[in-house]
């Protein structure tokens, strides 16, 4: 049990600290000012999120690693997120697909996770649920602007969705290691999240006129850490200063 | 046609009980748009309970040129603020 909660406290870190990351990448890039503002705001909250369940995995695993210890001295075999999470910025339109995607099924999981039996779980679920709330208010607002809006903008987000699309199945998969955490109403079983997010994303699809995407032969791994050629990427850029220079503080 | 979404003034309410206060302006292509960029630009620091946006064209204001006219008369009619009666120690609010 000590086991499977390490690695499902990894796995809903992961997934918010690489997110985090990834929406950092557009800090002083975005297309307006208030875009870059809202984008940094829902990277912190993330990475908000990250630190909590980064700090129980390390409590729970006692080696001594703190969350700073796993989030930058880890490698990518040892990142347990999801695929989609990792996925490119692309054009503001791929990044939001990945946001609307993401946000709506965290939303739902993190719903759940307020009555974990974990009490740092739950407690971290009900503070993040209403951040990620948030979020999905925001998405799938640009969903509809982006998809409804110019020609440009709707090609782009049909194609950031089709980008993104492969990676939605491993959202809603579980395995044998969180499988007697789920028993334990520690973590929530994800494949019951499914039918509620069908009806979110294909309602807000069709408000932006936009099609469901075809089904894709889903790509998963990142559970197991077989992560896309993206991630390494990443961390390389968020990991540089504290490895180059550890133990840095400012 | 211009490129550059329409201006929004923003106005924040920081407890309940007082009143909504300018605080600055955003950018936004509609109102729901404009109370999202107010929020995340104006009230992440726990300044606020509540927001109004409200389209910088919509408001009308008075022409320098006559601030003058408009406001020097006020100048020196010192009878006007109450600072003719001392206000007890434990009053915090007035």
């Amino acid at each position: 049990m000590r086991e499977g909660l390490i690695e499902y406290a990894l796995r809903l870190g992961d997934d918010s600290l690489v997110l985090g990351q990834r929406l950092s990448e557009w800090c002083g890039h975005a297309p307006m000012l208030e875009i870059d503002l809202s984008l940094a705001n829902v990277a912190l909250d993330l990475v908000g999120q990250a630190t909590h369940f980064l700090k129980l995995a390390g409590e729970t695993e006692s080696a001594g690693r703190d969350a700073d210890a796993l989030a930058f001295r880890r490698d990518v075999l040892d990142f347990r997120n999801c695929l989609l999470v990792e996925q490119p910025n692309g054009d503001f339109a791929q990044t939001m697909a990945r946001q609307f995607l993401f946000s709506n099924w965290q939303e739902l999981l993190f719903r759940e996770l307020t009555h974990s039996q974990n009490p740092v779980i739950a407690a971290v679920a009900a503070k993040a649920v209403k951040e990620v709330a948030y979020h999905c208010r925001l998405a799938n607002e640009w969903m509809v602007r982006l998809g409804d809006g110019t020609a440009d903008s709707h090609v782009r987000v049909v194609e950031g969705l089709e980008w993104m699309w492969r990676f939605v199945d491993e959202l809603f998969v579980t395995d044998s290691e969180i499988e007697r955490l789920i028993e334990a109403g520690i973590a929530a079983d994800p494949r019951g999240l499914r039918p509620e997010w069908d009806l979110r994303i294909y309602q807000v699809l069709a408000s932006a006129t936009l099609d469901r995407p075809k089904p894709r032969r889903a790509v998963m791994g990142g559970r197991r850490g077989h992560h896309t050629e993206h991630l390494g990427h990443l961390l390389s850029g968020m990991q540089f200063l504290p490895r180059a220079y550890p133990g840095a503080i400012w | 046609m211009n490129s550059e979404w329409p201006l929004w003034e923003v106005f924040v309410r920081a407890r309940n009980g007082l009143a909504h206060r300018h605080v600055g302006s955003v950018h936004a292509a509609d109102a729901r748009m404009a109370i999202e960029g107010a929020r995340d630009t104006y009230t992440r620091r726990m300044e606020g309970v509540s927001l109004w946006v409200v389209p910088s064209a919509a408001i009308a204001a008075s022409d320098p040129g006559e601030a003058a006219v408009l406001f020097e008369p006020a100048a020196d009619k010192i009878y006007r603020h109450p600072t003719f009666y001392s206000i007890p120690e434990h009053i915090k609010n007035i």
